[in-house]
């Protein structure tokens, strides 16, 4: 290096380093090409069947899917079971972590192991139970719609429980839940006051992103609304499917979609609020 | 007239005692300090008072009321956490109202409340921030002046300064003595540093295992401990290994070294004991009757005080010399003599 030249880090690396960063750089951006391939192609594949109803390029087939007299109330409905579904979900969830944060710390394993069934026993094998328990005296609730749509959404909170359990127990571990507790209720609170006013806004991330997979998941649920005869947007998909390739197509693209603003969602308020925090 | 009483208090957890035969009576407006190692029960026995622990026996009165089952909502006692604790979705003004709001004080109120207490621990200006734009000093403040607000009977602090800076603690430990002098508030302070309760005190309970060893003003425990492990964990103490000669007269041998201390001893003749003695007290080359020559195997430069350390053949001695500047400093390896006076001289039974 020449005296009164301007230090420059560039031209002090060898052309060795240069070729080697050449591949390092290289080799994430063939993961992300590669990547993007497998998730993207059938993606533009489906979207480009979608356009061929009829045989020519339109949007046939997307209008056909919303002029369907059964979508816009099978979407609704499962909207609503949705909402539903994270209302059950946190009600159940959020107090039982934070018991078990506060209080019984020892229990947590096994409260953990608990919330994870529903990754091991198989949708079918839940609704099957569900169905025979509740569909004899003493616990009948499968007799009408409306009360087995009540037990159908009970399925979907306990479906949710290991997203759920997971982010409200994130949420917690990130704030000091016992001195917060302490605190406030050295300062005249009670239970109430202690979850709606400090635990509750403290753990609105991770509330959210607990809501918004719940919301994912139930949107387009499958076995437990076919078995339990429920008029959702799972069963409406599985019949146009069957019947109606281009309107699938469609169909799967619009779920899909709305799914990943749900995603867009819980990561544009996660960093928002990481920001202001 | 006692305004907090703790009488035969005991706790334990499962099989561990934590907590036994804890008795104390505290003055209104007094400040009193448990002081003691981690694990010596005096976090257990404060929260005890707070309400966040049963006590498994024992009966605590607060103003005259038995408080020992009371919810900790319903004691009245403002409660200061190592950790702040400070709501982190609410501002400074939302933290230090919170309590108040509770208990549906009207909201101008309120407001002239928190702006009081802003005041009182400097720091007006901070009305809309959030805890987590604020250092950690600030937020003690802020969490000091949340359990103010509510004019509690008793003011608690768990261990509010050991997650702070050396600096800030001493800033916040005679800003706490100032507040609670100002508001005369009844207070109970926990600490593991010997330094902070001496400072802070009017009486200190120095704890070991669940009992309590003695209880005293700071000067008291200091000077005047009255078990071997007051003397032990409050300042720093030299040991010297000594044999009972003279049980009347306070005479004693260590080594080939007579050491008078004066006072008739507990221990009978040719029984083997330990003479304490503070760093202080001793000194090289006085003038004093007990002499114990020995060699200096290191000297520490400490500022105020220069302390050395002195091999006198049945014990290593640290020296502590007030440091001025016409002090010669020892060296190591030199030859000294250790002098200090007999009522120094402590000898536990």
């Amino acid at each position: 290096m020449t005296i009164g030249a301007a230090p420059s880090k560039a031209k002090e690396t060898s052309t060795g380093d240069v070729r080697r960063s050449f591949a390092a750089r290289a080799w994430p951006w063939f993961i992300v090409v590669v990547g993007v391939g497998y998730w993207v192609l059938p993606l533009v594949g489906t979207f480009r069947l979608s356009l061929r109803q009829g045989g020519v390029y339109s949007f046939k087939a997307w209008e056909l899917i919303l002029a369907n007299p059964r979508f816009v109330p099978a979407f609704i409905e499962s909207v609503v079971n949705a909402l539903a579904a994270i209302v059950v979900s946190l009600v159940v969830v959020v107090p039982t972590a934070y018991w078990v944060t506060l209080k019984l710390p020892k229990l947590r394993p096994i409260i953990e192991f608990v919330t994870l069934l529903p990754f091991v026993i198989p949708g079918v094998v839940l609704v099957f139970a569900l169905i025979r328990l509740y569909s004899s005296p003493p616990l009948l609730l499968t007799s009408t719609y409306f009360s087995t749509r009540m037990v159908m959404i009970c399925a979907y909170a306990a479906l949710s429980f290991p997203y759920v359990y997971r982010s409200v127990d994130n949420g917690l571990r990130s704030i000091n839940v016992r001195a917060l507790t302490e605190a406030a209720q050295s300062l005249g609170a009670g239970w109430p006051t202690i979850l709606g006013k400090v635990i509750f806004p403290n753990l609105r991330v991770a509330l959210l992103s607990g809501a918004l997979l719940t919301f994912a998941i139930v949107l387009g649920e499958l076995t437990i609304a076919l078995y339990m005869g429920q008029h959702t947007l799972g069963p409406f998909m599985a019949d146009i499917v069957r019947n109606q390739p281009f309107q699938a197509a469609a169909l799967t693209l619009m779920v899909f979609s709305l799914t990943w603003v749900a995603m867009g969602m819980i990561a544009f308020i996660t960093n928002r609020a990481g920001r202001t925090q | 007239m006692t305004f907090l009483t703790l009488s035969g208090v005991n706790k334990t957890f499962g099989d561990t005692v934590a907590v036994s035969d804890f008795n104390l009576s505290i003055e209104p407006g007094e400040f009193v300090s448990f002081l003691g190692p981690s694990g010596c029960g005096k976090t257990t026995t404060l929260r005890m008072v707070a309400g966040f622990e049963q006590p498994t026996g024992g009966v605590v009165t607060l103003a005259g009321e038995d408080i020992t089952h009371a919810r900790p909502s319903k004691r009245d006692v403002g409660m200061v956490f190592q950790s702040y604790a400070l709501f982190p979705n609410m501002t400074v003004a939302e933290n230090i109202g919170f309590g108040l709001k509770v208990k549906d004080v009207d909201k101008t109120e309120i407001n002239s409340r928190v702006k009081e207490l802003l005041d009182l621990i400097s720091m007006p200006d901070k009305l809309k921030s959030y805890p987590h734009e604020l250092s950690g000093g600030q937020q003690q403040r802020v969490a000091l002046a949340r359990a103010l607000a509510i004019r509690p009977k008793v003011l608690l602090l768990d261990e509010p300064l050991s997650a702070l800076d050396a600096k800030i603690r001493d800033e916040l430990r005679n800003e706490i003595r100032r507040i609670q002098r100002q508001l005369d508030i009844t207070t109970i302070y926990v600490t593991h540093d010997q330094e902070e309760a001496l400072a802070l005190s009017d009486r200190v309970v120095v704890m070991s295992r669940g009992l309590i060893e003695q209880v005293g003003t700071p000067f008291e425990i200091y000077n005047y401990p009255t078990t071997d492990f007051v003397a032990s964990f409050v300042g720093r103490l030299n040991r010297i290994p000594a044999t009972v000669v003279d049980q009347q007269r306070g005479s004693l041998d260590s080594g080939g070294h007579t050491i008078e201390t004066g006072n008739p001893l507990n221990a009978s003749n040719a029984r083997k004991v330990d003479v304490l003695l503070r760093p202080e007290e001793l000194e090289l080359d006085g003038h004093d009757s007990n002499r114990m020559p020995g060699t200096v195997t290191s000297v520490t430069f400490l500022g105020s005080i220069v302390r050395a350390t002195v091999d006198v053949g049945s014990a290593s001695l640290t020296v502590d010399l007030f440091n001025e500047r016409l002090l010669t400093l020892p060296t190591t390896g030199q030859i000294v003599t250790v002098t200090f006076p007999p009522h120094a001289c402590w000898v536990p039974n």
